[in-house]
């Protein structure tokens, strides 16, 4: 038996906690029959001057952040060649699997003409100049590789272990894929922004807007680990892993490092940090957006946090705030519509479809964590 | 080296670096297509009549609008649009300041502008659009919009910094609607529907360079001398709308914002007054959308390379951690049997 035997979890699939989030997909699932009958006004607040709300900037460029987690650890893992991770390689992946699969549904109620959504895979209306067009093919065959990378789970589970042997022979290009892919999309979920130009404030609008959506993914990817690794111990009754998540916290340290230098950096650079005590909504966003990055890099940076399950936990949730706020600050706080007052707060139903995207996320991770060797034993 | 001169050495390569940078991160600006067509819009000739935009709604086919919170006087077949919409693609909109006075004046005045699009040498719609929905005519250079390849992404909405393309959210089959420049009424041998029916001369079509030259004479001639202003399309015979040179701004928009558009306007106040961007840069935004995007994915040699580094360190560290590698190591047992297996072990 190898050294991190996985074992599914267990224990009664159909509980309180399993209901609630049943309930809120089906009211998300409701909702969205509503959005297909009479169009996308009848469920959200989009407009001409938003014509991108939460179910772009939250389910998709965030879920697909918090779906970093797979990205980072194989990174680390594969690339880096750090092996104590591997315990947790699984678990990652298989968040990434949640939050990229999600998401790429997700886009499919967002698309205004989904009928032709396929136009995307057709080489003769490629239009290789988008940026959404390179999104949209990474993050599709992202999805793909994602489920090949958690197939041994599938094969382990369902003892198919000759099927398990020949994919492990290829699985260093699939592994190799899984690294390349998010690099490029999730730089590109920065790039998409740049096009809209004076739109964005200057505070988010920069050419370095690539690099900066990288690092803060693999940042967000990082600090989702230990957030689910402290929440599945307390939920499902598991030890923590305190130690192995100490060492990663070094490594969430360098990565915020290397955001905040160019973060900071160019706003100098360009001159732009004087907007940031303009003392109106988008400068105060910039001010909780920097203050939770570097608190939540500064709680790390303590020694105590090496130690404390407690205050891993707390720096992981305000870094991902961070990047949360990022994100949404880039795409609709720092965004400034042409002409005319637009205004934009997402809907009670537009919500509702986003929590039921997220509810069905968690619901899955329910039942595979209980059904299939994902998470590692503790012997 | 002496200290001092590797100190000037140093702060010039600081100071050259990001400017490379930036420009390496550039691509060209789109030239004006050979057989540019376009329009000139002079807000200071605009009587605000809407002509133009009752002839475009029946040009193009599309609905009149009405307000929502419309009383009884509002339900007859009156088109009373708010805003461009995906079937209003020309509106005449109004600034007001104060008295409202005198026309073309800031203070206490009011002045009237034509709101559709303006057909940029380099649209940011057509770089956005993922599926090639957004195209821009080599020739003519007009921006048209194809329904049946289009996914309805909006990004043309969230990316056009003239926000002009609209979409239908009310409808399930929404589709985005904008001004083609009466692309079907030129392949006929007509001319745009607005500029046919302006009786000022107002809205005028003609090629983009002639349009410019026509600018420039309006510049060039003292205000309130008479003036000929040509009417429906430049160099047409219709008779000529004989009036007083307004009080121009010395600019015509388009002529460099944002990389050139095909519509360009003159006005007496300033163009940001009347909702035309003018902050802006001299190159549309592609250039540094696609300059970075064309870089970083130059002939796919850095994702190429990015891949083979990866495939190789992959394979690599597979190798030599296999044995502990929860990927790989394949526990050999349904999990139930681990289960009890462990149960008698312990």
């Amino acid at each position: 038996m190898s050294a991190h035997a996985h074992a599914p979890v267990g224990g009664r699939l159909v509980t309180v906690p399993f209901l609630v989030l049943a309930f809120l997909a089906a009211i998300a699932l409701a909702l969205l029959a509503g959005r297909f009958v009479y169009g996308l006004g009848a469920v959200t607040n989009l407009n001409d001057g938003y014509p991108w709300g939460i179910w772009v900037i939250i389910d998709i460029v965030i879920g697909t952040a918090f779906g970093c987690a797979g990205y980072a650890v194989s990174l680390i893992v594969y690339i880096l060649n750090r092996g104590e991770y591997h315990p947790i390689v699984r678990s990652a992946v298989m968040a990434s699997l949640f939050g990229y699969t999600l998401a790429g549904i997700a886009v499919m109620f967002d698309l205004g003409r989904y009928w032709n959504f396929y136009n995307l895979f057709l080489p003769w209306y490629a239009q290789p100049n988008s940026v959404m067009w390179e999104i949209a093919l990474c993050v599709a065959g992202y999805i793909t590789v994602l489920w090949i990378e958690f197939a041994p789970t599938f094969l382990e589970r369902f003892g198919l272990h000759n099927a398990r042997e020949k994919l492990s022979r290829v699985l260093f290009i699939i592994i190799a894929l899984g690294v390349l892919l998010p690099t490029m999309h999730q730089s590109s979920l920065g790039s998409a922004i740049v096009i809209l130009g004076h739109k964005v404030s200057p505070l988010w609008q920069t050419q370095f807007l690539p690099l900066l959506y990288l690092s803060s993914a693999i940042l967000m990817g990082l600090a989702l680990v230990p957030f689910e690794s402290v929440l599945a111990a307390l939920g499902l009754r598991r030890q923590l892993e305190t130690g192995l998540m100490g060492r990663l916290n070094r490594v969430i340290l360098v990565v915020g490092a290397i955001f905040l230098a160019v973060r900071f950096g160019d706003l100098l650079f360009r001159g732009a940090l004087g907007h940031a005590l303009a003392g109106d909504l988008r400068a105060n966003m910039f001010l909780l957006e920097s203050a939770l990055f570097i608190g939540g890099l500064a709680l790390l940076a303590r020694q105590q946090a090496q130690r404390s399950a407690r205050a891993q936990f707390i720096a992981a949730v305000t870094l991902l705030t961070a990047g949360i706020l990022f994100r949404i600050n880039s795409y609709l706080v720092g965004y400034e519509p042409v002409n005319g007052t637009w205004h934009y707060f997402p809907s009670v139903p537009e919500m509702l479809v986003t929590v039921g995207v997220f509810s069905i996320e968690i619901l899955l991770y329910l039942v595979f964590v209980k059904k299939l060797p994902v998470l590692a034993k503790h012997a | 080296m002496k200290r001092r001169d590797f100190l000037k050495a140093t702060a010039a390569l600081a100071a050259a670096a990001p400017a490379a940078g930036q420009a390496a991160l550039m691509r060209e600006p789109k030239p004006m297509p050979p057989q540019a067509i376009g329009m000139l819009y002079d807000s200071t000739l605009c009587i605000g009549c809407k002509a133009c935009m009752s002839a475009c709604k029946e040009a193009n086919d599309l609905p009149p609008e009405r307000l929502p919170e419309g009383g009884e006087w509002n339900t007859g077949t009156w088109d009373t649009p708010l805003d461009l919409s995906p079937t209003t693609y020309n509106i005449i909109k109004a600034y007001v300041n104060g008295t409202r006075a005198e026309k073309d004046r800031v203070e206490d005045g009011y002045a009237f502008v034509k709101r559709h699009c303006l057909h940029c040498v380099d649209p940011s719609c057509v770089s956005a659009c993922p599926v090639s929905a957004m195209h821009k005519d080599p020739l003519t250079g007009l921006v048209s919009h194809d329904p049946s390849l289009c996914i309805g992404c909006r990004y043309c909405v969230y990316s056009c910094p003239f926000g002009v393309p609209r979409y239908n959210y009310d409808d399930p089959f929404g589709q985005i609607g904008k001004c083609q420049l009466c692309s079907h009424l030129l392949a006929e041998g007509g001319i745009p529907a607005c500029c046919d029916v302006c009786p000022t001369g107002a809205s005028l079509f003609g090629p983009v360079e002639q349009l410019k030259a026509e600018a420039q004479r309006r510049l060039a001639a003292a205000p309130g001398t008479e003036l000929e202003f040509p009417r429906g399309e430049i160099g047409s015979d219709r008779p000529t709308h004989v009036a007083a040179t307004g009080n121009y701004q010395q600019h015509l928009y388009g002529d460099r914002e944002l990389g050139g558009t095909q519509v360009m306007y003159l006005a007496g106040v300033p163009f940001d007054k009347l909702g035309l961007p003018t902050d802006v840069p001299d190159v549309g935004y592609p250039t540094l959308s696609e300059g970075l995007q064309h870089t970083l994915y130059k002939g796919m040699a850095g994702p190429a390379l990015l891949l083979g580094g990866l495939v190789f360190l992959a394979r690599r560290n597979i190798k030599r951690n296999q044995a502990d590698d929860p990927l790989f190591t394949d526990e050999g047992m349904e999990p139930d049997a681990a289960a009890k297996k462990e149960e008698k072990d312990s």
